[in-house]
C-alpha cells in the first residue's frame, strides 16, 4: 500500500513536473536570449488550450488523430507570440528592464481578458486527445500518456539544445544576450533573432498546453498565470537561460508539490514551491545548473 | 526656510480642508438622494486604493524596485486588523479609538511583513526581487487559507464595519501626507540616489540594504493601514482576493499614473477606482482597457502619464497671486485629492 502510493505520487510528479519542464523551456529560451521575464507565457499556453478546444473536435469529425490539432496550436501561438513580440516588446525593448516587464505583464493581463471577452468567464472542457492504454504496476496506474508528456519534454530539450548549440541560428541567438552591439557588427539580424526566439517559445508552449490539456482537460481564461508562475519557478530553479536546467526544475517543482501534497500538508503545496524559489534565489541566485556572474561595474 | 514652509503646510490643510468641507456638503445636504451612500462607497474604496497606490510608488518610483505582491501586505493588515477588532469588539471602546487601533495593528503587522520580505529580498534587484515578492504574496494567501484564525480557507465575516467616509478620507490624507513627507525627507532623498545608481550610492557611504528594507517597510505599513480600511469596510475577508492580478491592478495604477509622482498616483487611483463603477455595463472591458493604456504609457510616455511632476498648491497659489516664486521653494503641495 505505502510502496504503490510511493510510486504513484513519483508518476503523478513526473507527469506534473514534465509539463512544468515544458513551459519552463519557453521561459528558459525567450529569457536566454532577451532577458526579459515574458509574463504573458503562460497566458500563450491559455492560447493554445484554446485553440485546441475548437480544432479537436473539428479533427475528430475530419476522421484524423485527435493530436494533429496541435499544429494548428501551434500555427495560432506562434502567430499570438510573434504579434505580441512585434506590437508590445519591440518599442520598449531599448528602454530598459523595467518597461519590459511591465509591458509583459500588460500583456498577459491583456491577453487574459481577451480570452474572457472572446470565449466567456466559464471553463470550457476539451474532448479527450489521445486514447492510450493504462496498466497497473506494482499496484500504481501508470498512464502511458504520462510517459508521453515525459518523453516529449526530454525530446523537446535535445532538439533545442542541439539546435542552440549546433546550428548557426543556435549560435547567433547565444551571441545576441553576450553583445547586441557586436552582434549586429558580425552581420547578426538583431531583430530576427529576436522574433525566431519568440517563436519557437510560443510553438514550445502550444505543446506544453497539449500535454497540459491530455491530463487536464479544462480551460479556463487565467489558467496560464499561475501554470506561467510555478514555471517560471522550475525555471529559476534549475538555472533560468540553460535548456536542461529548465527539465530539472521542471521534474524538480512537479515531484515536490505532488509528494507535499501526500504527504506533508495537502493545503501548504503551493507555498511550499514559492518558499523554494525564495531559499534558491537567496543562496544560489544562478539556478542549480547556473553558474554565478559577478556583476560589471 | 522654516517660516516658509509653515506656511506651505497651513495652505495645504486648508486646501484639503475644503476638498473635505465640499464632500461633506455634497454628501450631508442630500444632494444626491437615494445614491448618496453609493457615492460614499466609491469615495472610501478610491481612498484607500489610493493609499495602496501611492505606497508602491514608494517603492517603484522613488525606489526603482517593483514589488508584485502589495496585494499580499494589504492581506496581512486586513487580517491582523480585523482579529484585533474582533478581540476588542465588547471591550466598550469607543468607535473611534477602535477604527484607529485597527489602523495601527494593520500598519504594524504589515511593516513586520515588510522586514520579513525586505531583508532576504534585498539580495536580489529587478526581475528576480519582482518574482520573489510575487512569491511571498502567494505564501501569504495560502497560509491565510489554512490558519483557523482566518477563516481557514472560507470567508472571514461579521467584521465590525468601522471604515465610514469622514475617518477613511482623513486617514487617507494623513497616511499620503507622511508619504510625502518621507519622499522629501534626508531619507527619500537617498532612497532616490539607490534608485539612481545603487553602486555610486553605496560608493558614497549609503548603507543601500538598510535604506531598502526601511523603504520596503514603510511601504508595507502603509498598505497594512490600507488593509486594516478595506477589512473595516467590506466586513468580510476572502483570501483569494488578494491574489497576484490585485497586485498587478495596483502596479498598473502606479505606472499609469506616473512613477515617482504622488499626485499621479492619487489622481491615477481615484479616477481608475470611480472608472469602473461609472462604466458599470463595460465591466468586462476593464481590464483589457487597463492593459491597453499600459501598453501605449511604456511604449509612449515611459515615465506614466504626470512622470514626476508633483501638484503644489503653493506654486499654483503662488501663480494666481502673480507673484513670480524661484523653483527652489520646496512645498509640500501632494496632500491634495
Amino acid at each position: 500500500m505505502a510502496l504503490s502510493l510511493f510510486l504513484q505520487s513519483l508518476v503523478n510528479g513526473l507527469n506534473q513536473g514534465a509539463i512544468y519542464a515544458l513551459i519552463a523551456l519557453g521561459y528558459t529560451m525567450v529569457y536566454g536570449i532577451i532577458r526579459m521575464i515574458n509574463f504573458a507565457h503562460g497566458d500563450f499556453i491559455m492560447v493554445g488550450s484554446y485553440t485546441l478546444f475548437y480544432t479537436v473536435p473539428l479533427m475528430v469529425s475530419a476522421g484524423m488523430p485527435a493530436w494533429m490539432a496541435v499544429f494548428i496550436a501551434i500555427a495560432v501561438c506562434v502567430a499570438v507570440g510573434v504579434i505580441v513580440e512585434t506590437v508590445a516588446y519591440k518599442p520598449v525593448r531599448n528602454a530598459g528592464s523595467m518597461s519590459a516587464l511591465i509591458t509583459a505583464l500588460a500583456m498577459s493581463v491583456f491577453l487574459e481578458n481577451l480570452a474572457m471577452v472572446l470565449f466567456g468567464a466559464s471553463p470550457k472542457s476539451v474532448s479527450a486527445i489521445f486514447t492510450l492504454p493504462t496498466f497497473q504496476f506494482l499496484g500504481a496506474t501508470l498512464q502511458i500518456k504520462y510517459l508521453l508528456t515525459l518523453g516529449i519534454g526530454l525530446a523537446m530539450m535535445a532538439g533545442l539544445q542541439l539546435f542552440v548549440r549546433k546550428t548557426r541560428l543556435g549560435k547567433a541567438m547565444r551571441a545576441v544576450p553576450q553583445d547586441k552591439e557586436a552582434s549586429v557588427l558580425v552581420g547578426i539580424n538583431v531583430n530576427r533573432i529576436i522574433t525566431i526566439t519568440f517563436a519557437i517559445g510560443s510553438g514550445l508552449a502550444a505543446v506544453a498546453a497539449l500535454m497540459y490539456c491530455s491530463t487536464y482537460p479544462r480551460c479556463t481564461m487565467d489558467m496560464g498565470s499561475m501554470m506561467g508562475l510555478k514555471a517560471f519557478i522550475a525555471a529559476v530553479l534549475g538555472g533560468i537561460g540553460i535548456i536542461p536546467g529548465a527539465m530539472l526544475g521542471g521534474l524538480l517543482v512537479g515531484l515536490i508539490e505532488i509528494f507535499v501534497k501526500v504527504y506533508i500538508a495537502p493545503g501548504w503545496y503551493e507555498a511550499i514551491t514559492y518558499g523554494i524559489l525564495i531559499v534558491v534565489l537567496l543562496v544560489k541566485p544562478a539556478g542549480i545548473l547556473g553558474k554565478n556572474v559577478g556583476e560589471k561595474v | 526656510m522654516p517660516q516658509e514652509r509653515k506656511k506651505s503646510y497651513v495652505i495645504n490643510f486648508i486646501g484639503v480642508l475644503i476638498v473635505f468641507l465640499l464632500l461633506l456638503a455634497l454628501f450631508e445636504s442630500n444632494l444626491l438622494g437615494s445614491r448618496t451612500n453609493y457615492i460614499k462607497g466609491i469615495c472610501t474604496t478610491a481612498c484607500y486604493t489610493i493609499i495602496m497606490v501611492a505606497s508602491l510608488n514608494l517603492l517603484t518610483g522613488f525606489m526603482g524596485e517593483f514589488s508584485l505582491g502589495h496585494a499580499g501586505f494589504m492581506s496581512v493588515g486586513a487580517y491582523a486588523s480585523a482579529i484585533a477588532t474582533g478581540f476588542l469588539d465588547d471591550s466598550g471602546l469607543p468607535v473611534f479609538v477602535l477604527f484607529l487601533l485597527a489602523l495601527a495593528v494593520g500598519g504594524i503587522a504589515a511593516a513586520v511583513a515588510g522586514v520579513a520580505v525586505g531583508i532576504p529580498a534585498l539580495r536580489l534587484r529587478g526581475d528576480y526581487l519582482c518574482i520573489v515578492t510575487v512569491a511571498f504574496a502567494e505564501i501569504i494567501r495560502v497560509a491565510f487559507c489554512n490558519f483557523e484564525i482566518t477563516g481557514g480557507g472560507r470567508t472571514l465575516s461579521g467584521i465590525t464595519s468601522l471604515s465610514n467616509f469622514y475617518w477613511v478620507f482623513w486617514a487617507m490624507v494623513i497616511c499620503v501626507g507622511l508619504m510625502y513627507m518621507f519622499v522629501r525627507s534626508r531619507f527619500g532623498r537617498v532612497v532616490t540616489a539607490i534608485r539612481e545608481d545603487y553602486i555610486a550610492a553605496s560608493a558614497s557611504g549609503i548603507n543601500v540594504t538598510f535604506y531598502k528594507v526601511l523603504t520596503f517597510t514603510v511601504s508595507a505599513f502603509f498598505a497594512g493601514i490600507a488593509g486594516a480600511i478595506y477589512a473595516h469596510y467590506m466586513t468580510a475577508l476572502i483570501p483569494t482576493n488578494f491574489d497576484f492580478m490585485y497586485s498587478a491592478e495596483f502596479l498598473t495604477e502606479v505606472i499609469i499614473g506616473g512613477t515617482g509622482s504622488l499626485t499621479g498616483s492619487i489622481i491615477g487611483a481615484a479616477f481608475l477606482s470611480a472608472l469602473p463603477e461609472v462604466m458599470r455595463q463595460f465591466a468586462t472591458y476593464r481590464m483589457l482597457m487597463y492593459s491597453i493604456v499600459l501598453v501605449l504609457v511604456m511604449i509612449f510616455k515611459p515615465g506614466g502619464i504626470f512622470g514626476t511632476w508633483e501638484f503644489s498648491l503653493t506654486r499654483l497659489l503662488g501663480r494666481l497671486t502673480g507673484r513670480k516664486r524661484e523653483n527652489k521653494t520646496v512645498s509640500g503641495g501632494a496632500v491634495h485629492e
